[in-house]
């Protein structure tokens, strides 16, 4: 039963960040309906700016934190304004492959600077004492993971319930040109989607960097998780993110756990074809809401 | 108020607008009719700022507009209540009817803002009972009363309607126009575009006829409805007519 409950609470710490990476590609696709391929590179550029500033160079943790996600979220910015906006017919498909093109250029970027070895980063706490639930054992990182993804997902409702930019942004989602003759800066709008997706996952990087190191080459396998859990909690919905991250990660963790580690990486890809078989538009998705 | 001059505009290579004329004076209603395709979408959408003008002006009291951008028409007093209403079905209708005062709100005038909330709602009484419903969820009519209650917001001086009676039964469309009439009243200034050319002409006070990207016509809106070129093509008969015609 303790075995269980430790791949449980094993598989939830994972399953938050997959879940949190999933939000940038929510956050994105539906101000946007776009797909960003580079997520997973931000996730990367995080946990590696993050090492840089707060091990390199011994800048207190919360302040490198802070500072790594602007730097990607202006990276994001940046994304938008040199290799999307310049595109003559901004059809999705071409963008996508744009993004594709992206990750591949932002992963040999990262390796030049930082080199093929993966780096180990200190946890947000320096205590590395395990604390016992129920038998299990959870690492203080854990917590910060679980309780900093909380805090977003959190903070993102609220952002989109409560405040006018937030509702700005949906009206843009929905109907562009309905939101521009209001008067919302359209293009402003989806330079800030950019800048939040890319933020959001520069933030799983550094959360998820104590915990597996952080290469440059470990943006592919993240990215394709969130986008993975993503897609099982349905394209667009924030709390579907939450769910399928989680979901994703416990079945990840019993996988390892009770069969092989070898497993590992296949479960996300058995889970991504079984939900485009059996439910495309995902576990809490509107089943494809048509937009007009 | 508005003076619009030899207005060239198209989508892609094709030219919808072949050099459109017009003017609207402060406290007008002023119909544009006319078939379907003959621009009169193209050129509201134009004035709005959704479509650049190949060439022509667009003067705003006396402030050229051709060529900006929405949010800048919009903040210079002109709203549109575009055709098919272009609404935020997913949302609550308070939150589309305040999103129609965004660049209010964006400066801050929260107060301003509230009252008018109350007296749109005051306006449309269905719409305040139904604040927390999504928009999608409201019938045709009730959809057309948000559009132009959103519209409002903004405080506009010039309102440009595009086909408001579409889909609507004749007496939501009769209602429609009965509301335009009373915000013309309280200083709005209107221009109507419509191929219900008999609603439209009734409340309006000059009319132009719009054919295939040129304006044919124009004049008050009283002569217009007894042009008999209008009443052939525009007007078809109504039913009295048609009846009385077939007692002869």
């Amino acid at each position: 039963m303790s075995e269980f409950l430790q791949f449980l609470l094993t598989g939830i710490t994972t399953g938050a960040i997959y879940g949190l990476i999933a939000l940038g590609f929510n956050v994105l696709y539906n101000a946007t309906d776009l797909i960003n391929f580079a997520q997973g590179e931000f996730v990367m550029l995080g946990g590696l700016g993050f090492y840089t500033l707060g091990v390199v160079l011994g800048w207190p943790l919360g302040l490198s934190f802070a500072a790594a996600v602007a730097a990607v979220s202006l990276l994001g910015l940046l994304l938008e304004r040199v290799a999307l906006r310049p595109v003559k017919k901004p059809e999705p498909l071409p963008l996508i492959i744009i993004t594709v093109g992206a990750s591949i250029f932002l992963r040999g970027v990262a390796m030049r600077l930082w080199g093929k070895d993966p780096y180990s980063v200190p946890g947000l706490t320096a205590s590395a004492e395990p604390v016992k639930v129920f038998g299990a054992a959870v690492m203080p990182q854990s917590l910060w993971i679980v309780g900093i993804v909380v805090a977003f997902m959190v903070g993102l409702h609220l952002f989109g319930k409560r405040t006018l930019t937030g509702k700005a942004m949906e009206a843009c989602a929905i109907h562009r040109n309905a939101a521009w003759i209001l008067g919302i800066p359209s293009d402003r709008m989806v330079l800030l989607a950019f800048a939040f997706s890319a933020g959001l996952g520069a933030v799983g990087g550094v959360i998820i960097a104590p915990i597996t190191m952080c290469s440059y080459d470990m943006g592919t396998m993240l990215g394709l998780k969130g986008f993975c859990a993503a897609m099982l909690g349905g394209l667009g919905s924030h709390w579907g993110a939450a769910v399928g991250g989680v979901l994703l990660g416990v079945l990840e963790s019993l996988a390892v756990g009770y069969f092989s580690s070898g497993i590992k990486d296949a479960v996300a890809f058995l889970v991504l074809l079984g939900i485009l078989f059996v439910r495309p538009a995902g576990l809490l998705g509107a089943s494809a809401v048509k937009r007009f | 108020m508005l003076i619009v001059r030899n207005l060239r505009a198209g989508y892609g290579r094709i030219e919808a607008l072949h050099g459109v004329s017009l003017s609207v004076r402060q406290g007008e209603i002023v119909a544009i009719v006319g078939a379907n395709g003959a621009g009169k979408s193209t050129l509201l959408k134009t004035i709005a700022g959704l479509i650049v003008p190949w060439h022509g002006e667009v003067l705003f009291q006396d402030r050229p507009l051709a060529g900006r951008k929405p949010p800048e028409i919009v903040a210079a007093g002109i709203g549109l209540v575009p055709e098919g209403r272009w609404l935020f079905p997913p949302m609550s209708v308070l939150d589309n009817v305040r999103l129609g005062a965004y660049l209010r709100l964006r400066r801050g005038d929260k107060e301003a803002v509230r009252e008018d909330l109350d007296r749109v709602f005051e306006l449309f009484p269905i719409l305040a009972e139904r604040r927390k419903q999504p928009a999608g969820s409201l019938s045709g009519g009730e959809q057309q009363m948000l559009a132009i209650a959103r519209a409002l917001m903004s405080r506009p001086k010039l309102l440009l309607l595009d086909e408001p009676s579409t889909g609507l039964a004749p007496l939501l469309v009769e209602k429609i126009f009965e509301t335009l009439v009373q915000l013309n009243g309280e200083g709005i200034t209107f221009l109507v575009v419509e191929q219900n050319a008999r609603a439209a002409l009734a409340v309006a006070t000059r009319g132009y006829v719009l054919e295939t990207g040129r304006m044919v016509l124009q004049g008050r809106a009283q002569e217009l409805l007894e042009d008999q070129e209008v009443k052939r093509a525009y007007l078809g008969k109504d039913y009295r007519e048609f009846a009385e015609g077939r007692a002869r």
